[in-house]
């Protein structure tokens, strides 16, 4: 399978995604520079952490301007998978590929803790090799990671199961204890918590790999 | 012009005289500003250079000892690390936020400079009393900034000390460490000497502006009343810029087209400038017209001194500027030839087309002032610390469980989880021991950028350095300090390299600051020494006293910081300090004395008093070594230095990181003590660390060997969720979390 990483300028979690896909999975990964309009025939195009522009204006509405953004918008429409982790949930939902939005935490700190969150369904190629319901501990890094969308729309994600993590101990008043969301068709996922950093045995969890060895498998059997 | 203009520059009669000797003439405006900033303590270390010269700088695994940007440090046949420590203090006290953060930016591009990725930051803090609103706002302040400049450059903030004390109320100290990574392979660490008649000086990063002006000297002063004025002098951050300028920098390193590199950092062009220049024994021609700026009609003085962060200096192959300059043209920033190099060994100041300084480079750079003072006699407070005896104590008359858990809340002791919750310390995926777990901090030593570079190499980290030891004894106070930086390693499974250190000092220009500052570098080298750590640079920061209520100037304690790395063989062979399952028995390494002298107990009674007990260095490096040898065979499971705080707390501490209770029998130990001192007295070389049943036999026959008689069984990890030491206290592990776990600055 193979993995694209975006990468903006001010992109920190690049190198981290890139290290559990192709380091430890032997997955071909390619960075996809922010100016570029070529996706290089990728099959998953993940939106890695960090502070895309620096975060500033708003986390991700620069990063909604940036030339790849239209190749990966495109890509998601054509069903291709998207995940975006932390910032890239952000721009996620700038862009309009999520609904909804993440304001300050509200403690208005940043938050670098591991955290309990549930599987809402396991139904979908990104959490398949979890159990439904499995609350496993991952790890969050984010200043701006509570869960925004006004009453109706958060009405239409639950009626539509579209709600993939939720926390179990809300760390940041994310509404609904919102940790990650899909699109209605599922082939994008947002979520706050770093699967990447639970995925090497030597840092001690793995909790977060089996979002990445099911995509694997799936694309395996496909 | 005379002396008025020069001690605005902060430079001495004598010195101005100097100044005068070297450049033959009177200097003018901006000259003489660039000589008050190259010449001020921050910058020259005038005062403390003496002292720093006993330090070991040698060793078989440093590659780049003192006097560049940071030490390097051979950890494997294919891998160096870079690491150093710097102070600031004084931004801090002024801006807590922009002085904190632009630290943090300013460590990093030290390390960035020597070619290497940063990897990892640490940090040193002391406050004042943390209810005084000034002193809450301080720290709140420089959480923050500290938080948004790493957070943002992406670089995992994974470690670090903090300690509150009214004598830190007006003058905080926030010390920065950074740890880069350099893979021997790729290239050899970037040189700071400019080569090349010819070559090009390129500017990369940030424009220039009046922020920041002067505070090098500014460092080197006294705060006042008047400390707010000085605002202009703080610098003001940008981590972004900072991420683009390191991977800007480190994509250009690698193409093998930059001769030399220099951050801008203290004095801003005037240092980078004329330090390349001295150290390559070549002159440096600089167009300031050329400079880009963000501030309309700067003077040259301005763009000379001005300390606007998140710039570099470079100069490179004139053969292969376009290529380079495209690297940073690529990352969105500026890169704009400046000057070039030049065969007279000057700096030459071009501005509006007309010289505006000309200054031998190395008369900035490196003939410097330089003070010799004979050693004072030891103050009188000293031999009124000295007499101090516990009988002396006014009767206690709280139970040793309620002791226990106020000190348990005391901020020194107590978590600091509410400020390193705001670090990001996991970016880059290799954070082995996470913040709170351990003595020590262990990462991994794998190439960020190479995804074919598997390893179980780490490296272990920490700071240390209780200003209330040194004050109380500089000398045995700044062994100590060493010391306990060692052994917080060693309780990880590390083995101590070497040392970066910072001296946090009160003026050296009084008979008791000068005696201290002697006596703590004395500490130290000697520390050093017997440790086989030798000292790969630091920093210096002086003058650290403000004005109290009554108008008294009132230093702080004498403060070294000492930053240590350790080598970590394979990160699977490392503990933390909690305890691990319940059944195993647990063990005092080393000493069984302890003293309050200097306690945190004692400070926790308002009484700062006592002579510290001196480390042994010998029974030292015998438990550490023991310890880390325990670690690496998997006998022992945890282990954690007893410290602030004493036996009483360490076994605490261990029950709350572990979740679990134990039962402490302290019959085993000697009853020369009393119980207050058997609980809560400090010393150094113990370590408590606990194994499984299944191999108590080991550890004993192990111990037997190799430690004499220094060991001592104390109980076993319980499931009851108490924490029991028999005939003396009884707490409940909830009770002492909530202790524990109380501070919170919001």
């Amino acid at each position: 399978m193979k993995f694209g990483v975006v990468v903006f300028p001010g992109s920190n979690c690049d190198r981290d995604v890139a290290w559990v896909t192709q380091g430890l999975l032997g997955q071909p990964t390619f960075y996809l520079w922010h100016r570029e309009t070529d996706l290089q025939g990728v099959d998953v195009v993940i939106l890695p952490g960090g502070f895309s522009y620096g975060d500033y204006l708003r986390c991700g509405a620069l990063a909604r301007s940036a030339p790849i953004l239209r190749a990966v918008v495109e890509h998601a429409h054509k069903g291709g998978y998207v995940l975006g982790i932390c910032n890239g949930f952000q721009i996620l939902t700038e862009v309009g590929l999520l609904p909804g939005a993440l304001v300050r935490n509200r403690n208005l700190h940043f938050i670098c803790d591991r955290v309990p969150v549930r599987v809402e369904r396991n139904d979908l190629i990104w959490t398949q090799n979890y159990t439904q319901h499995q609350v496993i501990p991952l790890p969050i890094a984010h200043g701006e990671g509570c869960y925004y969308a006004d009453r109706d729309t958060l009405q239409h994600l639950e009626e539509n199961q579209q709600v993939v993590w939720r926390y179990t101990d809300n760390p940041n008043g994310s509404l609904g204890d919102i940790a990650g969301i899909c699109n209605r068709q599922g082939n994008v996922l947002g979520m706050m918590p770093h699967p990447e950093r639970a995925a090497d045995a030597d840092l001690g969890s793995t909790d977060g790999l089996p979002l990445f060895t099911g995509l694997i498998a799936s694309h395996t059997y496909a | 012009m005379s002396a008025a203009p020069a001690k605005r520059e902060g430079l001495t009669p004598q010195e101005y005289e100097l100044v005068c000797q070297k450049l033959g003439r009177e200097p003018n405006g901006a000259e003489l500003g660039m000589f008050g900033v190259m010449w001020s303590e921050h910058c020259c270390y005038k005062h403390s250079r003496p002292l720093l010269k006993q330090f070991p700088t040698q060793g078989e695994r440093i590659l780049v000892g003192p006097g560049e940007n940071a030490g390097v440090v051979q950890v494997s046949e294919d891998i160096a690390v870079c690491f150093k420590i710097e102070s600031h203090n004084r931004p801090s006290a002024v801006e807590p936020f922009q002085g904190a953060a632009t630290g943090v930016g300013g460590i990093l591009r030290d390390i960035l400079t020597m070619g290497a990725r940063p990897i990892a930051i640490l940090n040193s803090l002391r406050f004042g009393d943390p209810q005084d609103p000034w002193v809450k706002s301080r720290m709140q302040g420089v959480v923050a900034g500290i938080a948004h400049y790493g957070n943002c450059v992406g670089v995992p903030t994974v470690g670090g000390e903090v300690y509150f004390d009214p004598v830190y109320n007006r003058n905080p100290l926030v010390n920065a460490m950074a740890i880069g990574i350099l893979p021997l392979n790729q290239a050899s660490p970037v040189k700071a000497a400019a080569a090349g008649v010819g070559n090009p000086v390129l500017y990369v990063g940030a424009t220039t502006g009046r922020d920041g002006i002067k505070g090098a000297s500014f460092a080197s002063a006294e705060l006042s009343g008047q400390s707010a004025q000085n605002r202009p002098a703080v610098q003001v951050g940008d981590p972004f810029l900072e991420k683009l300028l390191i991977e800007a920098c480190l994509e250009a390193f690698a193409t093998g087209a930059v001769v030399a590199a220099q951050d801008m950092g203290a004095a801003g062009l005037t240092c980078s400038s004329s330090e390349m220049a001295a150290k390559g024994n070549v002159g440096i021609l600089l167009d300031l017209d050329r400079v880009p700026a963000r501030a309309n009609n700067l003077t040259a003085y301005e763009y000379l001194l001005s300390e606007s962060q998140e710039r570099m200096l470079l100069v490179v192959d004139k053969e292969r500027t376009a290529e380079v300059k495209a690297i940073f043209h690529r990352w969105g920033l500026a890169a704009e030839v400046v000057g070039e190099v030049i065969t007279e060994p000057v700096l030459r100041v071009l501005h509006r087309g007309e010289i505006a300084a000309e200054v031998p480079a190395k008369a900035l750079a490196e003939e410097t002032p330089v003070y010799y003072q004979p050693l004072p006699p030891p103050p009188d407070y000293i031999q009124t610390c000295w007499r101090w005896t516990e009988e002396e104590l006014p009767p206690e008359d709280r139970s040793f469980a309620t002791i226990l858990l106020s000190l348990l809340a005391t901020p020194s002791i107590a978590s600091k989880q509410w400020i390193y919750r705001q670090y990001d310390h996991q970016v880059l995926n290799n954070t082995v021991i996470l913040p709170g777990d351990a003595d020590a901090t262990v990462i991994r030593l794998r190439s960020v950028t190479n995804l074919a570079h598997h390893t179980h190499l780490g490296l272990g980290a920490a700071v240390d350095g209780n200003g209330r030891y040194v004050y109380l004894d500089p000398y045995e106070g700044a062994r100590l300090a060493v010391a306990e930086a060692a052994r917080n390693l060693s309780c990880v499974g590390a083995t101590p390299l070497a040392v970066t250190d910072n001296l946090n000092f009160g003026s050296p220009e009084t008979a008791v600051g000068y005696w201290q500052l002697h006596e703590a570098c004395r500490g130290i080298a000697a520390a050093c020494r017997e440790l086989g750590t030798p000292v790969t640079g630091g920093n210096v920061s002086l003058y650290n006293e403000t004005i109290d209520a009554q108008g008294n100037a009132q230093a702080i304690y004498p403060t070294p910081v000492i930053g240590m790395i350790g080598l970590v063989e394979d990160i699977r062979q490392t503990v933390r300090q909690g305890w691990q399952k319940v059944g195993d028995v647990i063990y005092l390494l080393g000493r069984w004395d302890a003293s309050l002298a200097g306690s945190e107990y004692l400070a926790s009674r308002g009484l700062i008093t006592g002579r510290p007990l001196a480390v042994d260095m010998e029974l030292e490096k015998q438990v550490q070594s023991v310890c880390r040898d325990l670690i690496k065979q998997g006998i022992v499971k945890s282990a954690h230095d007893c410290s602030d705080g004493g036996l009483a707390v360490a076994l605490a501490e261990a029950c709350i990181s572990g979740n679990l209770g134990c039962r402490i029998d302290l019959s085993v130990l000697p009853l020369s003590l009393s119980s207050l001192a058997l609980l809560f007295g400090e010393s150094p070389s113990r370590i408590l660390v606990s194994v499984s049943p299944g191999q108590e036999e080991a550890l004993i026959n192990y111990l037997q060997t190799n430690l004499g008689g220094h060991f001592y069984p104390l109980g076993t990890v319980t499931d009851n969720d108490r924490f029991v030491i028999t005939d003396v206290l009884d707490v409940s592990l909830s009770q002492m979390r909530d202790a524990y776990y109380s501070l919170h600055w919001d």
